[in-house]
């Protein structure tokens, strides 16, 4: 597991949170179930283009993490993704835990830290103050967390996130660039198509 | 491991509700402790037709829930009466907008001879808040009510494509054996 690295969140580079969306959204198989947290990360991973095996939650904050555990349980031949901010990770640390001690093979954890709560105005989230979120996912058992170091590596690590054994926990460091778009909201839409997709393969 | 039907009369409500789940398909199971469950958490820990997570809160387990029902599996979350009172904001934000049929199981403390005065406030407010979120619920008092009342709420959550909760009340759990 060459893609996991020991850097620290100084290390690694600061990048555009809609560009890496793309990159992530890019590399992904229609058969793999991603769930966006709330706020810009999910905005950015509708804006990056519509499947129909993502699921969008619309408050719950912090819950990104354990709906995909829930995913990843009841199909552990699917891979799953997490996709969550700083803040709401912050907000619900234990499912860290959770997660270790449940050892889903098929779970990936990405989690954009921009060290702030971007869009209720951009007050600072404890990362700013030194937290390192991948430090901590170490720390709560997920041996393979790391920080994306830069594009490059980030590539590398979706793909590790496709092929690996989970749980994988990569951490970005991002900017605080606006997202670029909004998500439509319509959540017995939202429940209904990512249901459908997920009895099919 | 289903009970013989002549043994169903000495039957503890624990296991019957894990014969109800089982026969309604309730696979997933997420639960955080709770001294009035620890039995009912025993047996479906030891059983493998469940599979059993332990989160650390009780939104986790609503999420977890959430999750697998999402991807077609049924479960239920476990909690008592002061983990339920976290959940208001994962129930209206994520339970009811999706029409997530959210199962949970609540061990009713703070009354009936609680010796805790913080579990009787927070009981206070567990009737209240479901009725709120307008969320079915129903205190189970009686031995000869589980079956049919856990099974019924259920079907209906199924059904309905809303949340339920079925309250064990100290009647029920606590009656002979002064368990509090």
């Amino acid at each position: 597991m060459t893609a996991i690295r020991h850097l620290s969140r100084a290390d690694a580079h600061v990048m555009n949170r809609s560009a890496l969306t793309r990159r992530l959204v890019a590399r992904l198989p229609d058969d793999v179930a991603v769930v966006g947290g709330i706020g810009h990360t999910h905005f950015d991973l509708w804006a990056a283009g519509q499947r129909a095996r993502n699921f969008y939650m619309l408050g719950s904050m912090g819950l990104a993490v354990p709906i995909a555990l829930g995913v990843a349980l009841a199909q552990p031949r699917r891979r799953v993704i997490a996709l969550e901010g700083d803040g709401s990770l912050l907000m619900q640390l234990g499912a860290l835990g959770t997660v270790m001690a449940a050892r889903p093979k098929n779970l990936a954890i990405f989690v954009w830290d921009n060290g702030a709560y971007q869009i209720t105005g951009a007050q600072p989230t404890a990362t700013s103050a030194g937290v390192d979120l991948v430090a901590i996912a170490r720390g709560a058992g997920i041996a393979a967390a790391t920080w994306a170091a830069d594009e490059a590596h980030f590539e590398a690590l979706v793909e590790l996130a496709l092929s690996g054994d989970g749980p994988l926990f990569v951490a970005a460091r991002t900017d605080n660039q606006p997202p670029a778009g909004t998500t439509d909201r319509d959540a017995a839409r939202i429940r209904m198509r990512f249901m459908d997709a997920l009895k099919q393969g | 491991m289903v009970e013989p039907t002549a043994a169903r009369d000495v039957e503890t409500w624990d296991a019957t509700v894990v014969r109800v789940l089982k026969s309604h398909d309730v696979r997933l199971v997420a639960h955080v402790p709770d001294k009035v469950l620890a039995p009912l958490i025993r047996r479906l820990v030891d059983d493998d037709f469940f599979t059993v997570v332990s989160p650390a809160r009780e939104e986790e387990a609503v999420g977890i829930v959430a999750g697998a029902y999402l991807a077609g599996m049924r479960g239920i979350a476990l909690m008592q009466t002061s983990g339920f009172a976290t959940l208001p904001n994962v129930l209206a934000s994520l339970a009811l907008p999706f029409q997530l049929p959210i199962l949970m199981l609540v061990s009713e403390r703070g009354t009936l001879g609680d010796f805790q005065l913080a579990q009787a406030m927070v009981c206070s407010t567990l009737r209240p808040i479901l009725q709120a979120l307008k969320i079915e619920h129903f205190a189970i008092q009686r031995m000869d009510e589980v079956e049919f009342v856990v099974g019924q709420m259920i079907r209906q959550a199924y059904a309905t494509q809303a949340p339920a909760a079925m309250i064990l009340s100290p009647l029920l759990t606590a009656r002979r054996g002064g368990i509090q």
